[in-house]
């Protein structure tokens, strides 16, 4: 014990071994807390579900603490929901006489963002017998202009895709057309028009401006029944969400950021130490044993060495969608003949012959008995450096293995996250966050882990710490 | 002694021949994914003949078993055709074969930009694209570890020198890594260089410019990999040019006095060369097999993206070439390699293996 602690009080004498050291604890900590906040399942099904989990949220959208940085706020999604009564929210269902119904529905909001909301979806639910509710949709601007956005039957479980409505579109330019006497082009978005100040800066979309103040959206409506149920959702779709914004499926980024951690670690780690463990083995059977168990095991590891190992690793993960761990499990065999075997091999055959060694022989010890506990311990200080470093390593095959498209299908992991924002042209796009978020992360772990192993290196091999 | 030398050097060669013949059937093993490939081939043939007879008119007078009959001699004939009659096994051995006397043969699914479904001509428009690129990095790489490690070990302990070691944890992130950042950097936010690719399109017509866009799309993936890679070549050289300046004939050639110049070069690169060289060779062969996540990254046609694609697509002869010319150059360069320390080094020549 006392040595373990000189051990720990060298270690920090050193400052990249200390930084090291707390980025690792920390992802350490961030693992633990995920794996008990979201079970591995949910972590699952909210990454896999689709759009149909997460309607709520918008599409490609920035973290939300950008706005601190920015002059220009960026708006946040503002949900308003007949289910959920909240202040702006009113509803009311009247009868009226025994053949019809009067639906009033009302959303106010605020909006006073620099920016525009990215779309806007009214969702509906309703219950009725045989007549469908008729629905008139209102938009109200803060300087008090009503727009009629569109009369609608409602089905059972229907929405509006507000910001998609060509028609609405179409009418709505001819209308600021007449307003501001001047021709309206046609990439101008819906969602300028309605948010839009109404001057010249509205004829480009880069130069519009936000009419800033109290939105109302109501719906007038009428059934032909008595007890007609109807709820609406207001969804405003803003720019900004979460701490780690969301991707082309409207995910929370959060959650593989989250989930990848504990994954990158126990993959890089798992790998790292149990291919290191395996190489010592061989090469001490190798080296103690010599004659034709050393022959066929050299030549075992020069045939591994000729092969190609992501070629192979490829090959193998096209033809079985692998989860994570067969994965983990194949490279570990893929790599156990690799160099490191001949690295050992050559440490253990000067070992072999100390003079401790020869006394093992001497009483007797078997020949498994020397390998685990006389020759294995010897050369284990100075391989931790490697296994350290190569835990780096390991963590960006499993990456690289995703960005080919060909990592885990379910788990959400970093590499997927960037495999993610390749395939939809994010770099394109300028959407640099979605490729930065998971590479920093993995820039971390792999720094991290190498800043520990080269102060390792220079503790544990003295030769280097010398000179 | 020259018959001691011939004799290990024959015992090497056929022990690195031997190595090539088990890896190579080992990888027909694998890409062949132990028979698998064989049952897509055939089920494709199986369907393809079929589909041919119901829908030749000549045979629309046959009932049903007539037609059934006619599909499966026609199915057995182009079995026997294609060689496929015989057990997987059996023609592993005649794969082996082939690959081992480089006769290639004609690739599955992958053809050449030319048209040409040859695996010598699609693995050859692919090299010279993959050579360029990596030969230039690992050039690069090479000279750069060489020459500031030669000046750090000089100056060791100097800012410069602490400066390098504090750098060395940033090789621990992979070259395609520092590409990704590269291309957001001077791709998508400077827009001064392009996204990937090897040349503009469509291409420049006259040589020079050709010439100028091919140096223009290798400027990112060069820098990617010496970013990555540089440091750490820095960090080994060093420690291992100072290892070697703390050697007693070095301390011995300092205290005679001999000029600084004369120590770097006739005391610590000569007798340091040898492994320096052995490890270059031995990374620019590797690096001729391209780099698949970086050619992935900048879509740098090449022999990495090949492999890729072949892998993929489990075309069994584009694979088995690219696996077969990797192990021939491969055991010809460590053969070179022995064979050339036998000449310079007096102790292995003593030794005669």
């Amino acid at each position: 014990m006392p040595r373990l602690k000189h051990f720990f009080r060298q270690l920090l004498l050193y400052k990249s071994a200390t930084v090291g050291l707390a980025i690792i604890l920390g992802l350490i900590a961030i693992s633990i807390y995920t794996v008990f906040s979201i079970p591995y399942s949910d972590a699952i099904k909210l990454w896999r579900a689709g759009e149909q989990y997460w309607l709520d949220t918008p599409r490609n959208a920035l973290p939300s603490w950008v706005n601190l940085f920015l002059s220009k706020k960026l708006p946040e999604t503002i949900i308003l929901d007949t289910e959920n009564p909240q202040v702006g929210v009113s509803k009311a269902i009247i009868s009226a006489g025994e053949e019809s119904s009067v639906i009033k529905v009302e959303f106010v909001f605020d909006y006073r963002y620099d920016d525009f909301p990215s779309e806007i979806n009214l969702f509906f639910k309703s219950s009725y017998n045989s007549s469908p509710p008729r629905l008139t949709i209102h938009w109200v601007k803060p300087n008090g202009e009503d727009i009629v956005l569109k009369s609608m039957l409602v089905a059972k479980d229907d929405r509006y895709y507000i910001s998609n409505d060509e028609k609405l579109a179409r009418r709505l330019r001819s209308t600021f057309s007449v307003k501001l006497n001047r021709t309206i082009g046609y990439d101008l978005p819906i969602l300028v028009l309605l948010f839009a100040q109404e001057d010249e800066s509205l004829l480009d979309p880069g130069t519009a401006k936000v009419m800033k103040g109290t939105y109302r959206l109501w719906i007038d409506g009428i059934a032909f029944e008595k007890d007609v149920k109807l709820d609406a959702k207001l969804v405003v779709y803003g720019k900004v969400y979460g701490w780690a914004g969301t991707d082309h499926l409207r995910r929370d980024l959060g959650i593989a950021l989250l989930w990848g951690t504990p994954i990158a670690l126990s993959f890089g780690i798992t790998a790292s130490v149990s291919v290191a463990l395996i190489q010592i083995f061989i090469g001490a059977l190798c080296a103690w044993f010599g004659g034709k168990v050393d022959t066929v095991l050299q030549r075992v590891t020069e045939i591994f060495m000729v092969l190609p190992f992501l070629p192979t690793l490829i090959m193998i993960s096209t033809l079985y969608k692998f989860n994570i761990w067969v994965l983990l499990l194949i490279v570990i065999l893929l790599s156990i003949f690799g160099s490191g075997v001949k690295n050992y091999r050559a440490m253990f055959l000067q070992i072999k012959e100390f003079p401790y060694v020869e006394a093992a022989r001497a009483y007797g010890a078997s020949n498994f008995r020397i390998v685990t506990y006389y020759l294995i311990p010897k050369v284990l200080p100075t391989i931790i450096p490697s296994m350290v470093l190569s835990v780096a390593d390991f963590v960006f095959l499993e990456a690289a293995l995703a960005i080919l498209g060909l990592g885990d299908p379910l788990a959400p992991t970093w590499g997927k996250i960037i495999n993610d924002a390749y395939v939809n042209g994010a770099l394109y796009k300028g959407l640099y966050y979605w490729v930065l978020e998971p590479s920093v992360m993995l820039a971390l772990t792999s720094l991290s882990f190498a800043m520990l192993g080269f102060t390792l290196d220079k503790i544990f091999n003295p030769k280097l710490r010398e000179i | 002694m020259y018959l001691r030398v011939a004799k290990y050097l024959l015992k090497r060669g056929i022990a690195l021949f031997i190595t090539v013949v088990v890896a190579v059937y080992i990888s027909i093993l694998i890409a062949n994914a132990g028979g698998y490939v064989d049952q897509i081939i055939k089920s494709e043939l199986y369907i393809s003949i079929s589909q041919s007879v119901r829908q030749n008119p000549a045979y629309k007078a046959l009932n049903e078993t007539q037609v059934r009959a006619l599909i499966e001699e026609f199915y057995a004939n182009e079995l026997k055709r294609i060689g496929f009659d015989k057990p997987f096994i059996y023609r592993s051995f005649i794969y082996l074969m082939d690959a081992l006397s480089l006769n290639l043969g004609r690739s599955l699914f992958i053809s050449s930009d030319s048209g040409s479904r040859s695996v010598r001509i699609i693995i050859l428009e692919r090299l010279p694209n993959t050579i360029l690129l990596f030969t230039t990095t690992q050039l690069l790489l090479f000279f750069i570890g060489l020459l500031i490690g030669l000046l750090l070990s000089r100056r060791y302990g100097s800012i410069l020198d602490r400066i390098f070691v504090l750098l060395a944890p940033l090789s621990s992130l992979p070259g395609w890594f520092y590409g990704i950042f590269l291309i957001l950097v001077f791709a998508s936010f400077l827009r001064i260089l392009p996204y990937g690719g090897m040349v503009d399109v469509p291409p420049p017509t006259d040589r020079f410019s050709y010439a100028l866009s091919v140096l223009k799309h290798m400027v990112l993936p060069i820098m990617s990999w010496l970013v990555a890679y540089s440091f750490i070549n820095i960090y080994v050289r060093r420690t291992f040019f100072l290892m070697f300046s703390s050697e007693e004939y070095v301390e011995l050639a300092k205290a005679k006095g001999l000029p600084e110049s004369v120590i770097q070069k006739r005391y610590i690169l000569r007798p340091t060369l040898p492994p320096i060289i052995t490890d270059f060779s031995l990374t620019l062969i590797a690096s001729w097999m391209g780099a698949i996540i970086t050619e992935t990254i900048f879509d740098w046609p090449g022999i990495g993206r090949l492999f890729y694609t072949a892998s993929v697509l489990f075309d069994t002869p584009v694979l088995i070439g690219l696996v077969v010319i990797y192990a021939y150059l491969l055991a010809v360069t460590v053969f070179v390699l022995e064979l050339i320390y036998v000449i310079v080094d007096p102790r292995i020549r003593a030794r005669g293996g």
